[in-house]
């Protein structure tokens, strides 16, 4: 079984950043929640287990100068594997979290690996992912509002003339 | 918690074809890392690495766990010919990246021991820091302790037998060669199956 993201295809890959965004930033409550929903969850095997550990976030000088290293923050990985009928690997899922959920790591890898599969993907991207985006976009926008209030413009009045 | 992260070389990579690691990597590592010790503390006794692995590894359950245990980011790995099959997983799992020559690595996994390269191509350290020096970790057909080659040395009582089949003929003479050199020299690991003996360059061979 091939796939998917076997090939370079960049309209595939923006894709798959896209889920694998939106899945890193769901709360765990959500992720559980989909995967319970599954009535024919997949056989897995974990083939890294949830690790926690440090990585270096870089940003760039007034958002767009030169890069520097911000800071580092905790985070959790985990990759699984998709077992199919006939005992082999089908798809390999991965998922980065931010903070030590393990499990939250695990959720997202499951979720990467059943989005893969062609014949799964429309049903989770149209139930799990949309909403979550939504979720997602609601709170930023909401947030944004919320800041917006609160902008202050710097002026300077000319004197004279 | 682990420590830093490492990134995978770049380039495609087939994950369905990769095995799981260690089952629980804290107890599984340390339980290796406490076999590894009890075998260079004790040159020329098998021990047993209590692991569990996924079989069908290209290197045996000993040598896998070693490479599991100790390999990091901060360790080149050296792999022979019939190892180099082992270089994704080692890769994904240990985060360890590959040495250009022999010479640069502080482990090396030497799957066909019959075709050892000579083993002054390996880091030998210096006088000042003999511990920049490789690790070899060789999978051999057989172990055992009634025949073989003499060891003394530290760690062990008077003297002790070693019988090493599937090794290269050179290998003892080598290592003897390199006894002069001390504190410089090899650590030499011998792993068959999920059992592991142990030949630190403390150790004198009597051919």
């Amino acid at each position: 079984m091939q796939s998917r993201f076997a090939s370079d295809d960049r309209a595939e890959i923006a894709e798959r950043q896209r889920w694998l965004a939106v899945l890193a930033k769901a709360p765990v409550a959500s992720l559980e929640a989909a995967w319970e929903a599954f009535d024919d969850k997949p056989a897995y095997r974990l083939l890294r287990r949830g690790e926690t550990g440090l990585v270096m976030v870089r940003g760039r000088v007034g958002g767009s100068g030169g890069p520097f290293n911000f800071g580092e923050m905790t985070m959790t990985r985990a990759a699984v594997q998709l077992i199919d009928a006939s005992g082999n690997v089908a798809y390999t899922g991965f998922g980065h979290v931010a903070g030590r959920s393990a499990r939250r790591a695990e959720l997202v890898a499951l979720l990467d690996a059943m989005l893969q599969d062609p014949e799964r993907h429309d049903v989770i991207a149209e139930r799990v992912i949309e909403p979550l985006a939504a979720e997602q976009e609601a709170a930023k926008t909401a947030q944004a509002a919320k800041v917006m209030a609160s902008k202050v413009e710097f002026f300077t009045m000319v004197r004279g003339e | 918690m682990s420590g830093r992260i490492a990134i995978l070389p770049a380039g495609p990579a087939d994950f369905s074809r990769l095995d799981p690691g260690f089952a629980d990597p804290v107890r599984d590592a340390q339980a290796c890392f406490r076999a590894v010790l009890d075998a260079m503390a004790h040159p020329g006794r098998i021990v047993q690495v209590p692991v569990a692995l996924p079989d069908r590894l290209p290197l045996g359950a000993a040598a896998t766990s070693v490479a599991l245990s100790l390999c990091d980011i901060d360790t080149p790995i050296w792999l022979d010919a019939a190892a180099s099959q082992a270089a994704g997983y080692l890769a994904f799992h240990c985060g360890a990246p590959l040495a250009k020559t022999s010479a640069d690595a502080r482990f090396a996994f030497i799957a066909d021991a019959a075709a050892l390269p000579p083993l002054d191509e390996f880091a030998l350290g210096t006088d000042e820091y003999p511990e920049r020096s490789a690790t070899l970790v060789m999978e051999v057909s057989g172990l055992a302790n009634d025949h073989g080659v003499t060891l003394r040395g530290p760690g062990i009582l008077r003297e002790t037998q070693l019988a090493v089949s599937g090794l290269s003929a050179r290998f003892w003479t080598e290592r003897a060669a390199l006894a002069e050199l001390f504190p410089r020299g090899l650590e030499v690991l011998l792993a068959c199956g999920g059992a592991l003996a142990a030949v630190p360059r403390s150790t004198q061979i009597v051919l």
